[in-house]
């Protein structure tokens, strides 16, 4: 988005991103159906349309779009088991959901004039956060106090085991924020990064080498897309065994 | 850029439409996502849990036990197989001892008839070769009979012939020591 102004060019590579209401032009109130809602109501769609459309023949063949859905379900199946053991399985059913919602938001975004939720710290916050606060209190819950043995390495050398531990608290409390800018920053940069590259095209100039500029960020968008909804899953899951078997 | 904000955009966009700084620090919205977030995650996830992955769990559980049935039912199918494989390797064994002892039946009852046959030959054979031979003892006797008969009519003859008479019984009796020498 660049316009000529004054004989030079304005770009506003995060315009994308503004929350606009769907009806109307008022201001945006917490209910107010605005296109961020649209488009996770669309991720939602999708969802409903791969899983349960999808799997609606329960054919022992299964159909293209079922075996997308078995494949998905496969494969985080697999991660919980690997990462978290089979006490972890328990939790399966939201680490999917985090893992979908992330997935398809972060590929519908990949439309173009679409919007990208996960590119909001706000809500890649309450994803994060809500996985912290959920693993800690489920630490303390089926651990009680032992629970904080995961900060005390008892295999370190006695001198370094309190530093050790400060550091571990630290991070553990890092945890949460790097796991939601993480998300949000790959995002947004990728979606600002293709804005940039698409202003530089109005240019005849350098419009070729934009425009291939264009093709080259969408390709690693697609790529980061992926990654990072996995990347968010696994984490996901290191926390969780984290809270499930704190010893070392 | 125009900076200046209205109310009616909001704190985070100016009259051109444009953010200020960046929308996703603006506090303004930040209610209205959260709430669409877990409306949506809370959606998803009863889609999820209630509908779409037991369903899955269900199919692949059902595809494995079929792909389960389906290779026990094959390995039964081989083992059946090489059973009939063994089964009609034995029937061509015995087929073959069979037959090799009606050939070896039969050449000894051919042999047994064989023998029979050459014995009966044989003595037919030894009959009519005594036979012959007594023909033949015959025909000689006949002969040499015939031979002294002869030696003394020419003998007689010959006496007769060179003037000299003699009587019958001395020619016979030197004939007889004639032809005994």
């Amino acid at each position: 988005m660049a316009e000529e102004k004054e004989g030079g060019l304005v770009f506003h590579p995060l315009d994308q991103f503004i929350v606009k209401p769907l009806f109307g032009d008022g201001p945006v109130h917490w209910y107010t159906v605005t296109n961020l809602t649209v488009w996770m109501v669309i991720a939602l769609a999708a969802i409903v349309a791969v899983f349960v459309m999808g799997s609606r023949g329960r054919a022992v063949i299964p159909t293209r779009l079922q075996s997308i859905g078995e494949l998905i379900y496969g494969f985080i199946y697999k991660m919980v088991e690997d990462v978290c053991g089979k006490d972890g399985l328990r939790y399966f059913p939201y680490i999917m959901t985090l893992f979908l919602f992330i997935l398809f938001s972060n590929y519908l975004a990949l439309i173009p004039m679409s919007y990208s939720p996960t590119s909001m710290i706000a809500v890649t916050a309450i994803l994060g956060f809500g996985v912290f606060f959920a693993v800690t209190i489920l630490g303390f819950v089926k651990n009680g106090p032992a629970f904080l043995g995961l900060f005390w390495m008892s295999d370190a050398p006695a001198i370094l085991r309190p530093i050790i531990a400060v550091i571990e608290v630290i991070s553990y409390f890092v945890r949460p924020v790097s796991h939601s800018i993480r998300l949000a920053g790959n995002i947004m940069a990728g979606h600002a990064v293709l804005k940039v590259f698409a202003g530089f095209a109005a240019l005849t100039l350098v419009s070729p080498v934009a425009i291939f500029g264009i093709v080259a960020i969408y390709g690693l968008e697609v790529l980061v897309c992926g990654i990072q909804a996995y990347v968010f899953t696994i984490l996901t899951c290191v926390y969780l065994k984290d809270a499930l078997h704190p010893a070392h | 850029m125009a900076t200046e904000t209205t109310d009616v955009a909001g704190v985070c966009v100016d009259a051109g439409g444009s953010a200020l700084g960046m929308p996703q620090l603006c506090a303004d919205w930040m209610p209205n996502q959260i709430f669409w977030l877990l409306v949506t995650l809370i959606a998803i996830y009863f889609v999820m849990s209630r509908i779409a992955l037991p369903r899955i769990s269900a199919v692949l559980a059902e595809r494995s036990g079929t792909i389960t049935n389906d290779i026990a039912a094959a390995e039964e199918l081989k083992n059946k197989a090489a059973e009939a494989e063994a089964a009609y390797d034995q029937a061509l064994l015995d087929a073959r001892a069979e037959a090799q002892k009606i050939v070896a039946e039969a050449k000894a009852e051919i042999q047994a008839d064989l023998d029979v046959e050459l014995q009966k030959a044989d003595a037919q054979i030894a009959a009519k070769t005594a036979e012959s031979e007594a023909a033949i003892g015959e025909i000689r006797a006949g002969a040499v009979k015939s031979v002294t008969a002869v030696a003394k009519d020419t003998a007689k003859e010959l006496v007769a012939a060179m003037g000299g008479t003699a009587d019958a019984k001395t020619i016979t009796a030197a004939v007889t020591a004639r032809m005994k020498g």
